[in-house]
């Protein structure tokens, strides 16, 4: 899908802003300095506020990530069933980008991960080290 | 042979689907249902009303040859995590296929908005008051007081918000309802925009949710017909934990940054797009259905004092029995941490609960006896919030903790307020020099001067609630700060 199709698909609907972020980075993997401009004149919005949108998500990229990414949830129920003994017990994969994700829902079952859709819970140091081996 | 396995994110997480593949491929009719929400048993395999779990694919040849005696916990409706819950709001969990509206019609679905429809919208919303449903998303604000004023402002437009933004770590509820009985939600916002003459809905589900984003996106489709002249649109967050506070919520929703808003204009009278807007949590409006199909009075016969009804409570972090506990406000503290979660999952000691998430506080033991209740919450320096508890244990070091409110609260602050913005930052700092043991009294106090400033200064509860845990760590735990002294 091209950008204009993004857009075109959004067409008429309230506060699109979000869903064509979503869906040109879901398309492109980020979001770029090119898109912010598209978008900002399609959307009859400045630059600066496209960018402003765009830099408040901690869901939006401005640079393509090419390694698979791990979102380890760091939140207080996660904390306390163990997961920062777990990163520090994390072998450092250069292969794979670990991110800090705050609560996925899973605080009774942590430590908990998620790669793209999938979720996994009731992690340790040898399920966490299979989990990142495997993508 | 029938076999029953919940398909929510938290069973599939535990591995539920590759115990499903395992029944099928014995030649099993496995039916994927919502979670009865025995977080420890999950995946929870149930055939015949009986449950084995935690199940994993090696032991399904056992179960099917009438063996696992081990796994085995005898019917679950009997189990005593169940029976000695009152589930209103969770009246379906673990009976029902999530998305089958032939089992949410045969368990009463649509009852509730018929009722609606049938007495109008002064009387729902008369209804919503006397049964004294307050708002479940943390602030506590009656429901029904919100509907009336937004049913009372003027527009041709107004809207219905659903706010699924559910960032508190230790909650899950709006998730499970999500994933779990999707229609009972839309349900609830059909009632409202029946009841404030709203035609169009959102729901804000957050990101972390793509599972509970799936199965509203096929509820709202497969209802459509149901709720017309109604409509419900799903949108997503883009994680931004701040975006669960609903002026922020109703700015991302419009396309903006999660920036909070002043207050007033109420969001009842300006609210999404400037216009009138009900912004109600997953549970509010998921309790609505019950409230019209069985009467305020049923529902206000639950309860103590001003928190009327059910609160599904959500045990969660180092704990034995964790999950979802739905019952009757008044339970003490102590007996959903110990009686009902079992104590600490580790089998060390508890040493405190953080009670409402992150921005909530963290409670010794000695006020276990706490009664769960919206004042006798706030009469201990805390807050219920959205009625997620997470259980520590000994190991844990109070200091740390009190630091990571802090660092929270800088990394998700949306920047509109100064104390909010600025004061975490320095919040950091300072307890940074209290970990290093630098002149601990002295930035200790600097610390109770800063959550005074956060506490009356900031726009909304991010800032404004960071104080709880904060201080609520210094207050109880003290030795784990003046520890560190090298003075």
């Amino acid at each position: 899908m091209s950008l204009a199709d993004i857009l075109a698909r959004h067409k008429g609907r309230e506060g699109p802003l979000l869903p064509i972020l979503h869906d040109v980075q879901a398309e492109f993997g980020h979001v770029s300095e090119d898109a912010i401009r598209t978008i900002a004149s399609d959307l009859n919005l400045t630059r600066a506020e496209v960018h402003g949108v765009v830099s408040f998500y901690h869901d939006y990229r401005s640079t393509p990530e090419p390694r698979p990414v791990i979102k380890l949830c760091r939140a207080e129920a996660c904390q306390a069933r163990g997961v920062e003994a777990l990163v520090s017990a994390m072998t450092p994969n250069p292969a794979v980008k670990v991110e800090t994700v705050y609560c996925l829902g899973l605080c009774s079952v942590g430590p908990a991960a998620m790669v793209g859709t999938g979720v996994y819970a009731r992690l340790d140091s040898a399920k966490l080290e299979m989990l990142v081996k495997s993508l | 042979m029938k076999v029953r396995i919940s398909d929510d994110a938290l069973a599939i997480a535990c591995g539920a689907d590759a115990v499903a593949k395992a029944f099928t491929d014995a030649g099993s009719d496995v039916e994927r249902v919502s979670s009865w929400g025995m977080h420890w048993l999950e995946p929870l395999v149930e055939i015949n009303g009986i449950g084995f779990g935690p199940v994993t694919p090696a032991d399904v040849a056992d179960i099917l040859a009438g063996g696992a005696d081990t796994l085995c916990i005898g019917p679950i409706a009997a189990h005593p995590f169940i029976a000695r819950q009152q589930r209103l709001t969770f009246a379906r969990a673990g009976k029902t296929r999530p998305l089958d509206l032939d089992d949410y019609y045969a368990t009463g679905g649509w009852q509730g908005l018929a009722k609606a429809r049938e007495i109008g919208p002064s009387a729902s919303i008369e209804a919503l008051i006397t049964s004294g449903l307050r708002g479940r998303g943390g602030a506590g604000f009656p429901a029904g007081i919100k509907w009336r004023t937004v049913a009372g402002a003027q527009s041709p437009q107004k809207y219905i918000v659903c706010n699924a933004d559910e960032g508190d770590s230790g909650t899950f509820a709006d998730r499970m309802v999500m994933e779990g009985d999707p229609y009972v939600l839309i349900e609830g916002m059909a009632i409202a925009g029946h009841a404030v003459g709203a035609s169009k809905g959102y729901v804000y589900i957050r990101s972390e949710y793509p599972h509970a984003i799936a199965k509203m996106e096929a509820a709202v489709k497969a209802c459509a017909h149901l709720i017309a002249p109604f409509d419900v649109e799903i949108r997503v967050g883009a994680g931004a934990y701040v975006c669960g506070e609903e002026t922020s919520l109703l700015n991302s929703l419009e396309g903006k940054r999660g920036e909070v808003r002043a207050k007033p204009p109420l969001p009842a009278l300006e609210g999404l797009f400037g216009k009138p807007t009900v912004v109600n949590n997953v549970l509010t409006l998921a309790t609505v259905p019950w409230v019209l199909a069985n009467g305020a009075e049923a529902y206000a016969a639950y309860g103590m004092g001003r928190s009327r009804g059910t609160m599904p409570i959500q045990i969660a972090g180092n704990v034995k029995y964790g999950g979802l506990f739905e019952t009757a406000f008044g339970i003490t503290l102590g007996e959903l941490v110990n009686d009902i979660g079992g104590g600490s999952g580790s089998g060390r000691q508890v040493r405190c609960v953080q009670v409402g998430g992150p921005l909530g506080a963290y409670h010794p033991p000695s006020q276990f006896d706490t009664p769960f209740d919206y004042e006798a919450f706030t009469g201990v320096d805390g807050l219920i919030g959205h009625g997620g508890l997470v259980v520590f244990d000994e190991t844990v070091d109070m200091a740390s903790q009190a630091r990571f409110a802090m660092e929270f609260c800088a990394a998700e602050s949306c920047g509109k307020c100064t104390p909010c913005r600025l004061g975490s930052t320095r919040g950091t700092e300072t307890l940074d020099r209290v970990l290093a043991g630098e002149n601990v009294d002295a930035n200790l106090a600097l610390i109770e001067d800063l959550c005074d400033t956060m506490k009356f200064g900031s726009l909304c509860a991010l800032g404004g609630f960071t104080p709880y845990p904060v201080l609520s760590a210094i207050t109880h735990f003290r030795e784990d700060f003046v520890v560190r002294n090298k003075a």
